[in-house]
């Protein structure tokens, strides 16, 4: 982003750019968490593609790794899981 | 006000206010105007309109469906790069309120016309202050005029002090209904590549722009601890344009002759013993009355604001070191407490001199030079006599009520 003037560098603090996690670690937000069974994985990648927060990644082999940073544990990923790879358990236990 | 005499090319035309703010626009080469029809304000983007369509005036005229999205579509020219312009009165600005405050807070430049108009029940569109001064805490800087020139004057030099990148907040012009925006006046205007020197294109990257290829959101949500300091930035903008203010009061003087001095114009004030504070068309009729005043040998002078937001401090409490008390007439009610104005001017000048808080004029009520005599000379007359009333002083002008509440019109 170009702007012309050092005197305003404050705007920052108004403009946000995409980047990881500027509000801190949401993952702290979460009661239930995400626990993926590799085996059962049919490597559909609905899950990566239904996540809203972007916490799923994909490995080179298609399987998934859950980025537990970020995941607020909303549960869309197993949801739509057609293999039930995905398993959601109260956080903490 | 001082004029100087030797100053380039001015054409002197007679225009209504509204078509001099439309003028004002033109001059300024505003780059997109989105508005709203409202009266008593329709003939500015009316004017504008025109000319956009005769081809004068390179303009993008977007015809929105509300106020709301006028303002909105501004706030994003704005942030687009543009210089923005739109106008509206009473509900209009009321409509739009959410979005004023947006387009301080995201602090984009940018001038808005509002003719003040008084707001319903009853329908009524003639002036008082009431609309204007609901933007009071948004961030906006809030001028008022008092004849067409100056409101002419303020809409051009609104968008350098908008645009500063000292200021960077959006700018309001006040300028009385129908008393202004449709009275004809004599304007000087100055030469259009005079003006195009004076006021340069605005640089799009200040503060930002918003283009393809750029990702970032503006206002985006973010720890509780930005809002606040964004917020300690705008109230040291808000700091910083009192100087900006006057600098191009100045600067203007070079262009078209005239200067007014910064937030506050002084009339007599220098002597004064009593000093009448108002701001608006009105100022005119209340010069007259100290006029008169000052023939019968009462120490009598007048601060008119000419702006609201940031409010004048300095200039008050000079004039009150000198003075005994202070006559603050207002056109704008809050209803629970007292006048806006005099609420403003009480916690400026409280400790020095005492305070009489006139409401007059609502609902465009009109309040002529003789009225205007009779309501100092009363409250002179009751300081002469020593009274002191505590612990504020709220007097309603309503020279007429008394027949109404006997007549069986009640």
């Amino acid at each position: 982003m170009r702007r012309d003037s050092q005197f305003l560098k404050f705007l920052n603090l108004l403009l946000a750019k995409p980047c990881v996690g500027s509000v801190g670690k949401t993952g702290l937000w979460r009661t239930f968490k995400p626990i993926y069974h590799r085996d059962k994985c049919i490597k559909c990648l609905l899950c990566w593609l239904y996540c809203p927060e972007n916490s799923i990644d994909v490995n080179e082999n298609k399987t998934i790794t859950i980025d537990y940073d970020y995941c607020k544990g909303c549960g869309i990923c197993a949801s739509v899981c057609p293999r039930k790879a995905i398993e959601m358990v109260v956080e903490g236990e | 006000m001082s004029i100087t005499k030797t100053v380039p090319k001015i054409r002197r035309k007679v225009l209504i206010g509204n078509y001099a703010v439309a003028e004002a626009v033109k001059l300024a080469r505003a780059q997109v105007i989105a508005a709203y029809p409202i009266t008593p304000q329709t003939l500015i983007v009316e004017k504008l309109a025109e000319m956009v369509e005769k081809g004068e005036l390179n303009a993008k005229f977007i015809r929105i469906e509300s106020e709301h999205s006028a303002l909105a579509a501004v706030l994003g020219a704005a942030a687009g790069g543009a210089r923005a312009f739109t106008a509206t009165s009473s509900h209009g600005l009321l409509y739009m309120y959410e979005v004023v405050w947006w387009a301080a807070n995201a602090r984009l430049p940018m001038v808005m016309a509002i003719v003040t108009r008084s707001i319903a029940p009853p329908w009524n569109i003639h002036s008082d202050h009431n609309d204007l001064l609901s933007i009071r805490d948004s961030g906006w800087i809030i001028s008022m005029a008092e004849n067409v020139q100056e409101a002419f004057d303020l809409t051009l030099q609104g968008f350098k002090i908008s645009e500063d990148e000292r200021v960077l907040l959006p700018f309001a012009v006040g300028l009385d209904a129908f008393q202004l925006s449709h009275t004809a006046e004599v304007v000087d205007i100055p030469d259009q590549r005079v003006v195009d020197e004076w006021l340069p294109p605005r640089n799009p990257y200040i503060p930002y722009v918003v283009e393809p290829g750029q990702k970032f959101t503006v206002g985006n949500m973010g720890p509780d601890e930005y809002t606040m300091e964004l917020r300690w930035h705008m109230y040291e903008a808000t700091e910083r344009a009192k100087r900006v203010i006057k600098e191009v009061d100045k600067d203007y003087a070079k262009i078209s002759g005239r200067s007014y001095g910064g937030l506050v114009e002084y009339y007599k004030t220098s002597d004064a013993k009593y000093i009448v504070v108002i701001m608006g068309a009105w100022s005119g009729d209340a010069k007259e009355a100290v006029d008169k005043l000052r023939d019968e040998g009462i120490p009598i002078g007048l601060l008119r604001l000419r702006f609201i937001r940031p409010f004048p401090l300095e200039e008050l409490r000079e004039v009150a070191n000198g003075a005994k008390a202070f006559i603050v007439i207002d056109r704008a009610m809050s209803m629970g407490y007292q006048g806006i104005l005099g609420i403003e001017v009480s916690a400026t000048v409280n400790d020095l001199v005492q305070i009489r808080n006139v409401i007059a004029g609502l609902g465009g009520v009109d309040v002529s030079i003789d009225d205007f005599y009779k309501i100092f000379k009363k409250h002179i007359d009751s300081i002469e006599k020593g009274e002191i009333i505590k612990p504020i002083s709220i007097d309603w002008y309503l020279p007429w009520f008394k027949n109404r509440a006997q007549s069986n019109r009640y």
